[in-house]
């Protein structure tokens, strides 16, 4: 074991670790941040996305020692300070972009780190940013809308599906 | 997984010390490492992870002109960068963004997958792979499937892509893996046309002569029209047969030189 230290969503953590203990176990068991989910545990599914120094990467694929003196964001940081839902959050909810909500975590975070480099993205970016996120719920429509609609561009000519 | 230990060390130097440990494997962005060690189908008693090595992050140009890359440098780092397009698309349909961040031109060189991307502009670019001891001509660096020409405990620090006059890659992608079922990367330089073909074969990447010499004489798709690849020693698996994939070399190298103008 070991000790590992990271700020995660801006406040100060560490913990005993081991050399295998994945990022997303860090943040899960160590942390009880549950919100970041394990959807397939090989990397294709993305619901385990979170930010590390601001750059998006899968918690599931990266060890939690590798993020020592990092700067982690996961989906618990995500709301605004007064609690409430940040637009792209209340994006999600408006254009119902979720259903069962488990890829939901990683969605937003994966849509956060496309709309910080790329802020009014095409309808073909998003669906190509979101290659790595994977719903088995919504056929992707409406996430795409919200993500569209949270970057600040008009969705109502998109027809739902 | 079973459990290891890991080390994180800063410098080359510590690094290369690090990996004369018989237990120890080096760690680059951990893509391809971490799946496989979930799988157990590696088992290595150390990680030295490089991801804390400054010095092998980043992408600079030399007085020859080539486009140096750090091993240590991301997908999403080359993807962003504007000094050779056609590589720059390559990394930019690795994976996804997220895997992007994290897994590095070092590590997917050393590891030489049949089907990965970079061998393919290494080896059509005529790069160098440049280690903690020597330089390595891309020739001379892939050896066949997983193989390559690194001694144990030996660390790709560098790539060194000579920029071509036009280039382009074209990557046939098994929509499951994001893998190239085929790729080819078609590279002209002043002095004749290289072609790299990547996924098809059971050998790994490798060059395909006749299209170079076509090409270098007629650089146009029509010059591939009375050439045909064998389908000996090709992949045969569930995605795809030895002669499909012989055939798809064909089609994509023609769009490869169109796409390259």
């Amino acid at each position: 074991m070991s000790k590992v230290s990271m700020r995660v969503n801006g406040r100060a953590t560490s913990g005993e670790i081991e050399g295998r203990t994945l990022l997303v176990e860090y943040l899960r068991d160590t942390l009880s941040l549950t919100g970041t989910h394990v959807g397939c545990d090989t990397s294709q599914c993305g619901a385990c996305v979170v930010h590390v120094d601001g750059q998006a990467i899968k918690a599931c694929t990266m060890f939690a020692a590798e993020a020592e003196g990092a700067e982690v964001t996961t989906i618990e940081g995500m709301a605004n300070a007064d609690g409430s839902l940040n637009t792209i959050q209340q994006a999600f909810q408006d254009h119902h972009g979720l259903q069962c909500g488990f890829c939901t975590p990683g969605m937003v975070m994966s849509a956060a780190a496309l709309l910080k480099d790329n802020p009014r993205p095409s309808e073909h970016e998003v669906r190509q940013y979101l290659e790595g996120n994977i719903c088995r719920c919504t056929g992707y429509h409406n996430i795409v809308k919200a993500i569209l609609a949270a970057s600040g561009q008009d969705v109502s000519a998109i027809a739902a599906e | 997984m079973y459990a290891f230990e890991m080390e994180r060390p800063e410098t080359l130097a510590d690094a290369v010390a690090a990996l004369k440990d018989e237990e120890a494997q080096a760690l680059g962005g951990g893509q391809t490492l971490i799946p496989t060690m979930k799988q157990r189908l590696a088992q290595p008693g150390r990680l030295i992870s490089l991801a804390g090595i400054a010095e092998m992050k980043g992408i600079d140009s030399d007085d020859d002109g080539r486009l140096c890359i750090g091993g240590g440098t991301t997908h999403g780092a080359i993807a962003a960068q504007s000094d050779y397009p056609a590589l720059a698309a390559l990394a930019s349909r690795i994976g996804d963004p997220a895997v992007r961040n994290r897994g590095t031109i070092g590590g997917s060189v050393a590891n030489n997958d049949p089907s990965a991307c970079y061998p393919a502009a290494c080896l059509a670019s005529n790069a160098t792979i440049v280690t903690n001891a020597r330089e390595i001509a891309a020739d001379d660096f892939f050896l066949g499937m997983f193989t390559t020409a690194l001694e144990e405990g030996e660390i790709v620090t560098e790539v060194r892509f000579p920029v071509p006059e036009a280039a382009n890659y074209q990557k046939f992608a098994q929509p499951a893996s994001r893998f190239p079922l085929v790729g080819v990367f078609v590279a002209k330089f002043s002095d004749g046309v290289r072609v790299a073909v990547t996924g098809a074969s059971e050998g790994g990447v490798f060059r395909w002569s006749e299209a170079e010499t076509a090409l270098s004489d007629n650089f146009s798709a029509a010059a591939l029209d009375d050439l045909n690849v064998s389908a000996d020693g090709m992949i045969s698996d569930l995605h795809g047969s030895g002669a499909y994939r012989a055939h798809l070399i064909k089609v994509m190298t023609g769009r490869a030189v169109t796409a390259a103008g």
